[in-house]
């Protein structure tokens, strides 16, 4: 029991990447597919900052009387990869646009059936 | 003086030159700067490959702070090498692109495709130069999401679905490479490649380091396509624009491959990868079912570019197996391939490339009869295609030799015999298209358009290519040496030694903090 109590934030990056795993997987709209991409990639940051946690530390800003401090290099590594998942967000529904206007369709099967009449 | 900041300029010069296209609005201005800009880089890449194969490693402090606190450019002859191919290659595409895309991108968005093309260059030679786990990552969203871009330029509306599924595919493999970096620090408390290497060596067997290692080999297996994980390569390739498909066919796989290699034998060590997880044995046999597979799928398509896509699946199986076998002779054949196959995989992709211009269509049908009508592409396009299959006096037989040889070395007779029998299906898919050229009549087209000869803009790096396939398959001594050169060094812990101390007081640091 403990072994979930205690490690309760990997559990939930491990749930949280196993949905999104799922929904790029299963989700036959684009928009979908992009959400649940967003969502993969949301447990890997939150696994980031659990990295960062040192047990009984503090923020890591430099104040008198404070020893430890949690790890701050995690939160920006963290905050680089954000900004690349923003911009895979951003490419990947720009490029949803592009289909949309080009097939008239977001459903990955219906514009699998359109391709074929070509 | 400014020869020290050399090993940071192939990135800084086209991430500064790729807004600039953008600002100057005109199709040929944008062109003109793109193209010097790479050439530029190509020259320093040539130059710090020089400079490495002389005296060994590079080392440049971005900023000024010191590794491993600090990113690392970190240059040896490995990095090098590819870094020349990659750039000298995109130049060429480069020159060739800019009657390529005339017809097969709007006009309004060809600044967009020099933009993209510099950002994705700006990323290929930072994974190349970084010598950081967490910089490489960023350095590859950098590149693949400039190639999502450039494959979706296409006026083919294909290209979008295509683009859109090499997004998916993408993300996740680089998220994989993410996850499997943020483990290695977990444990390890550094992001430093060198930094890494020292302290996983200290670790006999331990999960998190398996785990994290495990995470980034399918990640890093995603993006260089290696057999199941390839299913984004040929759509995307197909349909993107020629000039996208010559540049990332010859450049952004082998820059993955390039990854894997870094990752097993810089990071892990060879040691670890090999004896006790057995890698080995899953990357030889994923690297044979690749030759096969594709191969043998590559013989039956009608589409000239999704054969030359399955191809270069096929081809990565050649870089694969080399890596697999464990010695330093498989590795420097794995290394030699990358950059022969850049070769023949750009002059082919650019020939298609003209003939779709010409011709419209990439199917085979629309090669008959060309051997007469586009006489000097279709020539670069056979002595290319005999180097894909390894014919003496090219290139890909100086790869294949010393893959064979490389194989026989360890006893292995299976696999020697196996890569002569994927050069046999190699004969198979490119001789259709010689017959088609060369054996068939042209096909009589209701309008009277008669195909002429490719532009002499694309017919120059086209054949500067073609001509390189020949003299490195005559001259080894460059590509040889260079690959000799890089695979010892990969192999030799001892070469990396240099750092330890380094490390050691950012161990105290480490203790302390």
């Amino acid at each position: 029991m403990s072994f979930i109590v205690d490690y309760y934030n990997y559990w939930i990056v491990v749930f949280l990447m196993m949905a999104g795993f799922y929904i790029v997987i299963s989700a036959n709209n684009l928009v979908k597919k992009i959400v649940g991409l967003n969502i993969f990639q949301t447990s890997v940051f939150m696994m980031y900052i659990s990295i960062g946690k040192v047990q009984g530390g503090s923020a890591p800003i430099v104040a008198d009387g404070i020893t430890s401090y949690s790890n701050p290099l995690p939160h920006v590594l963290i905050l680089t990869a954000i900004v690349v998942g923003v911009a895979t967000t951003a490419v990947g529904l720009a490029l949803v646009v592009r289909i949309k206007r080009a097939y008239g369709t977001v459903e990955e099967n219906e514009f699998e059936d359109k391709d074929a009449l070509i | 003086m400014f020869e020290q900041h050399f090993p940071v300029l192939p990135i800084v010069l086209p991430l500064i030159a790729a807004p600039l296209c953008m600002l100057l609005g005109r199709s040929q201005l944008a062109w003109l700067l793109a193209t010097i800009v790479s050439g530029i880089s190509f020259c320093i890449a040539v130059s710090l490959l020089m400079v490495t194969l002389d005296q060994g490693v590079l080392s440049y402090a971005l900023g000024g702070w010191e590794p491993p606190w600090g990113i690392e450019m970190r240059l040896d002859v490995a990095n090098a090498l590819i870094l020349s191919v990659v750039t000298g290659i995109s130049t060429l595409v480069l020159v060739y692109a800019k009657d390529s895309i005339a017809t097969e991108i709007p006009q309004s968005q060809h600044t967009l495709f020099y933009t993209a093309h510099l950002l994705c260059l700006t990323g290929l030679s930072g994974i190349l130069t970084t010598g950081d786990a967490f910089n490489l990552f960023v350095f590859l969203e950098i590149s693949s999401l400039a190639t999502y871009t450039l494959v979706s330029l296409a006026s083919d509306r294909r290209a979008l679905t295509a683009a859109f599924r090499y997004l998916v595919m993408g993300t996740i493999g680089a998220t994989f490479i993410l996850i499997g970096v943020g483990m290695m620090y977990m444990k390890t408390g550094t992001l430093n490649m060198l930094d890494l290497a020292a302290r996983i060596g200290e670790f006999e067997y331990n999960r998190t380091l398996n785990t994290g290692l495990a995470f980034i080999l399918v990640g890093v297996s995603i993006k260089l396509a290696l057999f199941p994980l390839h299913m984004w390569l040929p759509p995307a390739y197909t349909h993107a624009p020629s000039a996208v498909s010559a540049f990332l066919a010859s450049t952004a796989t082998k820059v993955a491959v390039y990854v894997m290699i870094r990752f097993i034998f810089t990071i892990y060590g060879a040691e670890y990868v090999f004896y006790s997880m057995g890698m080995d044995v899953i990357l030889l046999v994923l690297a044979i079912v690749a030759i096969f597979n594709c191969s043998f799928v590559a013989t039956v398509q009608s589409n000239v570019k999704t054969m030359l896509a399955y191809s270069s699946v096929a081809q990565i199986g050649y870089m694969i197996l080399g890596i697999s076998l464990v010695t330093t002779a498989g590795l420097m054949a794995g290394l030699l391939h990358i950059f022969n196959h850049a070769l023949m995989k750009g002059a082919l992709f650019m020939a298609v490339g003209a003939v779709f211009m010409r011709t419209g269509s990439a199917d085979i049908k629309a090669f008959r009869g060309l051997g007469k009508t586009m006489p000097w592409t279709m020539a670069a396009f056979t002595i290319a295609g005999l180097s894909i299959i390894g014919v003496p006096l090219t290139a890909g037989f100086v790869s294949k030799w010393y893959l064979v040889t490389a194989a026989l070395e360890q006893q292995h007779w299976m696999i020697a015999f196996l890569v002569l029998i994927g050069s046999l299906l190699a004969i198979v898919y490119i001789g259709r298209i010689l017959e088609a050229a060369y054996f068939k009549d042209p096909v009589q087209s209701a309008s009277d358009k008669t195909i002429k000869e490719a532009p002499l803009m694309m017919l120059v790096p086209m054949w500067i290519l073609a001509v390189a396939n020949i003299y490195f398959g005559i001259d080894t001594s460059l590509s040889v040496t260079a690959a000799d050169a890089a695979a010892n060094w990969l192999f030799e812990p001892s070469a990396q030694a240099v750092f330890q101390s380094a490390s050691q007081s950012a161990s105290e640091l480490g203790a302390a903090r």
